[in-house]
């Protein structure tokens, strides 16, 4: 029986946007940033996105190379574990599906690192059959640093943590063992629908 | 990596308002009494929840104000233009109510008196909360750490916690406060009149050479002005660590 706060009305955004809010969660037409750190500049030159870990043969590739891969274009509600969620984002970038084509590997987990020593942890099957990204472009232009560019993962239907900024590349592994957030007590899984945002959610 | 985790669940409990206090016109701290409050660490935050007769619930996180070694939790908050939970907790709230909430939460943005030093803390506006926890750690633990606050506010009426900073300054081993006022200044004020710059930093922050651990919180742009700045004065950018939001309607 949940406690009422007494006077207590609400906006009821959720009310108005029917099922796209999952619980706990309230609109916003901003795009809020939150990261742990400084944000990394890393020049474009220096830049590489790597497939690492339990692979027959680790992969590379340049900003130049990364940019020849077949582009995709995403639309798609995205949920900050702080509360906030933002509907119809657009985002434009490469499939994971793109980039394990052809790797050879026994992995069951990832786990994905970024500059500025970011990681976070994933099911290798959250990520294939088209549900994730590392995405170079948001609403039409080239991904500011502090929303994580040049490149950021984009796994939509996960928290948002789980869609790391300045991401450099995948280490594939056949466990799971917590990122950076989720070391420090949030979920391991972080399933914006079943509420997962603490460690025991 | 420090791997603090916080592995049990976070269950919602409740809390009885026992006081609030109105720190400026804008911005209220909310005293609790919580039976089996577990502890926190200074710069962990809450969960807070709120829920309409029908059922209809909001949540929203809230920094932690008071000090580990504080007898009632604190929570110290900003009405935002249209917020839905700040402005019920700023205006409707009273003595007596009782507010769900769960935690704490965060493991990263925190300092206790045995990491050390010193402490250089940047705040912009209500992101002085939880800076606030850890002067008041250093104070209450007499943590022999040397700490410098960087504080901007708009206005002289809308620094918070005011008084109190006097206070702590002025003691033996306070800390160094430096205020900077952004919109307006009181007549006579000499004190820094502008947005929080590297040269600004340079002047009144540690130098790289101490090893301070930075620890920045407030709106975004601010963060990322600060924070650039004290990599471009030498501090490694582990050594600051930051806390953001926006006032995105709270």
């Amino acid at each position: 029986m949940a406690h009422v706060s007494r006077g207590f009305r609400g906006k009821r955004a959720k009310e108005r946007e029917g099922d796209r809010l999952p619980p706990g969660q309230y609109l916003v037409e901003g795009f809020p940033v939150l990261s742990a750190g400084p944000t990394p500049h890393t020049p474009l030159e220096e830049w590489s996105f790597s497939i690492v870990g339990l692979v027959a043969e680790p992969k590379m590739w340049s900003w130049e190379a990364f940019g020849a891969l077949p582009q995709e274009e995403v639309r798609t509600d995205i949920h900050c574990v702080t509360k906030w969620s933002k509907l119809d984002t657009t985002w434009e970038g490469v499939s994971i599906d793109t980039l394990l084509e052809g790797v050879e590997h026994h992995a069951t987990h990832v786990l994905a690192f970024s500059d500025g020593d970011y990681t976070t942890n994933l099911p290798l099957e959250d990520l294939v059959d088209g549900k994730a990204w590392v995405a170079t472009a948001y609403d039409g232009r080239p991904l500011e640093p502090e929303h994580g560019g040049p490149a950021r993962l984009l796994v939509p239907h996960l928290y948002f943590w789980k869609s790391a900024k300045w991401v450099r590349g995948l280490q594939l592994r056949d466990h799971d063992e917590p990122g950076f957030w989720e070391s420090y007590g949030y979920h391991m899984y972080g399933d914006p629908w079943r509420e997962q945002r603490y460690a025991g959610d | 990596m420090a791997r603090a985790a916080v592995r049990g669940r976070l269950n919602w409990m409740l809390g009885e308002v026992v006081e609030l206090l109105d720190e400026t016109p804008r911005v209220r701290s909310v005293v609790l009494d919580i039976p089996h409050w577990p502890g926190h660490r200074a710069g962990q935050h809450v969960d807070v929840r709120l829920t309409a007769e029908d059922g209809y619930q909001a949540q929203r996180s809230y920094s932690i104000a008071s000090a580990p070694e504080d007898r009632r939790l604190v929570l110290t908050v900003e009405r935002l233009p249209d917020g839905e939970v700040s402005s019920y907790l700023v205006g409707e709230l009273r003595p007596g109510d009782s507010l769900e909430l769960r935690g704490p939460i965060g493991g990263y943005f925190v300092w206790e008196a045995r990491m050390g030093g010193p402490l250089l803390l940047v705040a912009g506006g209500s992101g002085i909360v939880p800076l606030m926890a850890m002067l008041r750690h250093r104070e209450a633990s007499r943590a022999a750490v040397g700490a410098r606050l960087v504080y901007s506010s708009r206005s002289w009426e809308e620094i918070i916690y005011r008084e109190e900073l006097e206070r702590l300054a002025s003691g033996p081993d306070g800390p160094q406060v430096t205020h900077t006022l952004t919109r307006s200044q009181p007549p006579g004020w000499t004190g820094y009149a502008r947005r929080v710059d590297g040269a600004m930093l340079a002047e009144v922050a540690w130098p790289p050479s101490h090893a301070p651990t930075a620890f920045i919180c407030g709106p975004t742009p601010f963060v990322e002005t600060v924070a650039s700045a004290l990599v471009l004065l030498g501090y490694p950018a582990t050594s600051v660590k930051t806390e953001r939001f926006g006032p995105t309607g709270g």
